[in-house]
């Protein structure tokens, strides 16, 4: 099928993929805080609710717990809700509702009932925000099994995940870097497209060293690795994790350094370490390396560039593996 | 600028049969004698299903239950309003509203004995697995509802929870997100007193639970708990009004629990005998039955053919529970997601 391509950032491309989900399937429907008339704080629902209408485009009160936990209903009663949670930081409220229900509706009903649904929301620092608005707490969610946790890192698999996200028979926590949002523009095809769910894509090949980031490490890592011969994975989906691509580049290059805006300990870097030294340990010809956040309090602006992994950093670690 | 009043509000409460089994004839619901029989019968049966499930976890052959002594006509007064088309979000204390809405009944031994294979559902029903986190399914029932009315259903939905839940935030979340957008939804409280060890009075300062709704924008009734008569008609007319537009209602049941929390409380370390002896007298089904008696709808005989039917029916579900094999280890693997994953893959091999 022809597509018309256009230059779109991620808040474009996020916004395409709901608009066309919409169009294609009437049980999607939005809800969140400022989603509707005001288009979402960072405009990502922009113009839907004048194409779609308030009945799919819920303005909800503002109350985390209830806008998954409605959304929790509205799945097993046969929609497909995205919801939206205005900052990573503010969802704790619903985490209650996505673990002991979103995540266990299939298995506690033997499939009876599921939670077809997408919680969206912004994550990560860099764009110099209040308290709480910078939070990148990925790693939790991976720990509940019957989540799926996606993390796009560019426009074009931030339309094709999202749509895989929609259709997707199980939840699905959606995390969007509030850092790339308009940092970058790429082609975006028009129309329908998927990017799987549980598939890395391997940005650039290379036979020295593995590199592993996700979503808005990415870019930093892309720019760090130019002076070697590095092979860049995207995760794209965390969990469920595709440890065969990991495992095949482990395997060739026998290096690997891990790329997170988290805290180190417990992020999700200690979990792909332990089942990279389970599985490939015997390929390795360095210890495994993570630059990460600091195990501290998210700082407010004024430090928050000294927390966020920097190029310089990421490209430290490169080359202390590289020593070996 | 003088002080005034903007707003002041009343609570109905609904009494129907007093503790003699007289009742209200103005307001007595309209149901034939075989509608009546029925209800005594899903009440017998209920609460001989309780005295069974608490026989069996005592013998060992079934886990932790949370039995519903002296909520009976809550639930079945309730749920006989309950069309199958409904959707229900029940908590963990509902036993009689899965027996009325004819749930298979070993299935509920089945669950409770620790097979999780006992809360698929049949499909011609709609009630959610129960919830074990205390309120945290009132959203879920919110989120139905909004389901429902985007769809043009004509169907409601109920959502049961305890005096505890009350005190819960998604409570609170869920009644506020069910009054703005009008949702066809009825919310039934079986106030039973006790929260394991914590008295009503010490869950809320307010008068009535009931009231809570008025906080909301939509309307809350307290009936006599162990009044079926006043249950269903409560319910009945919440639930009209649901399917034909009129928003939710929040229905407080003034009942008591007469057993402890679960099988794992003891409840004489907090509350006093004569307490639990002064609701023995107001018993839901000995009122019914007076009721009935008066009218010429129960004698000895009539007596004994339902209890022994529930007997039968009871022994005959145990009986096909226990006959039910262990699930395979592989069971609870399958349905944490529609597909198993590569690591899931890995880990099924030790079995």
């Amino acid at each position: 099928m022809p597509q018309n391509s256009k230059k779109l950032n991620m808040v474009q491309a996020i916004n395409l993929a709901l608009k066309e989900e919409m169009q294609r399937d009437s049980s999607v429907v939005i809800l969140g805080e400022d989603v509707g008339r005001y288009g979402g704080v960072f405009r990502i629902t922009e113009g839907l609710l004048e194409l779609f209408g308030e009945e799919r485009v819920i303005d909800t009160p503002l109350a985390e717990s209830v806008i998954v936990g409605a959304a929790i209903g509205m799945a097993a009663y046969g929609l497909k809700p995205v919801a939206e949670i205005q900052f990573m930081g503010f969802i704790y409220p619903a985490i209650d509702q996505i673990f002991s229900h979103a995540s266990r509706i299939r298995n506690r009903t033997r499939g009876r009932f599921t939670c077809p649904m997408v919680v969206r929301t912004p994550y990560g620092a860099g764009i110099k925000a209040p308290d709480l608005h910078s939070e990148s707490t990925e790693a939790l969610f991976c720990h509940m099994p019957g989540v799926k946790v996606v993390v796009p890192s560019s426009p074009y698999n931030a339309k094709g995940l999202l749509i895989s996200s929609i259709r997707d028979p199980d939840p699905v926590i959606f995390l969007e870097s509030t850092r790339l949002y308009r940092l970058i523009k790429e082609d975006v095809p028009e129309g329908e497209y998927t990017v799987p769910l549980g598939r890395a894509r391997i940005v650039q090949e290379g036979k020295d060293v593995t590199v592993i980031a996700w979503g808005s490490m990415l870019h930093r890592v892309l720019q760090a690795v130019e002076e070697f011969n590095a092979e860049v994975i995207d995760l794209m989906t965390l969990n469920p994790l595709d440890e065969e691509t990991i495992f095949k580049s482990v395997k060739k290059t026998g290096r690997v350094v891990i790329v997170h805006e988290a805290p180190k300990t417990c992020g999700f870097g200690a979990e792909l370490s332990a089942t990279i030294a389970e599985d490939a340990m015997l390929y390795l010809k360095a210890p495994i390396i993570r630059v990460t956040g600091y195990d501290v309090v998210m700082p407010l602006p004024k430090l928050e560039d000294y927390y966020i992994p920097t190029v310089e950093r990421i490209k430290k670690g490169i080359e202390e593996v590289m020593r070996y | 600028m003088p002080e005034r009043i903007i707003e002041s509000f009343n609570i109905k409460r609904l009494d129907i049969l007093d503790d003699n089994g007289n009742a209200d004839e103005s307001l007595t619901p309209s149901l034939s004698d075989s509608e009546i029989k029925r209800i005594y019968e899903l009440l017998t049966l209920s609460r001989t299903f309780d005295h069974h499930a608490l026989s069996l976890q005592r013998e060992g052959r079934m886990g932790t239950y949370a039995s519903i002594l002296g909520q009976e006509a809550s639930q079945i007064g309730s749920a006989f309003a309950i069309k199958k088309s409904d959707w229900i979000f029940p908590s963990f204390r509902e036993m009689g509203v899965y027996i009325t809405m004819g749930y298979p009944v070993h299935m509920l031994f089945q669950y409770w004995s620790g097979d999780e294979r006992g809360m698929k559902c049949p499909d011609d029903l709609n009630i959610f697995p129960l919830a074990v986190p205390v309120g945290t399914q009132v959203p879920h029932a919110v989120g139905a509802a909004m389901a429902a009315k985007y769809k043009k259903d004509k169907v409601a939905v109920v959502c049961y929870f305890g005096d505890g839940g009350t005190s819960k935030g998604d409570f609170h979340e869920g009644f506020n997100m069910a009054g703005v957008f009008k949702l066809p939804v009825v919310f039934i409280c079986q106030n039973n007193q006790w929260a394991i060890s914590v008295p009503r009075e010490k869950q809320t300062a307010s008068k009535t639970l009931a009231q809570k709704a008025f906080a909301y924008g939509f309307e809350g009734i307290q009936v006599d708990g162990n009044d079926v008569l006043a249950v269903y008609k409560a319910t009945k007319e919440a639930l009209d009004k649901a399917r034909n537009g009129g928003g939710p209602t929040f229905i407080e049941c003034f009942t008591y629990r007469m057993g402890d929390h679960t099988t794992a409380d003891d409840a004489s370390r907090y509350r006093s005998k004569e307490e639990v002896e002064a609701w023995k007298a107001k018993d839901p089904i000995l009122r019914l039955k007076l009721f009935m008696e008066r009218n010429g709808l129960w004698t000895e005989q009539y007596q004994k053919e339902v209890e022994e039917k529930s007997r039968d029916m009871i022994d005959e579900a145990v009986k096909k529970e226990e006959a039910i094999e262990r699930p395979h280890p592989e069971d609870m693997f399958a349905y944490t997601y529609e597909s198993l994953t590569q690591r899931q893959i890995r880990e099924m091999r030790d079995f």
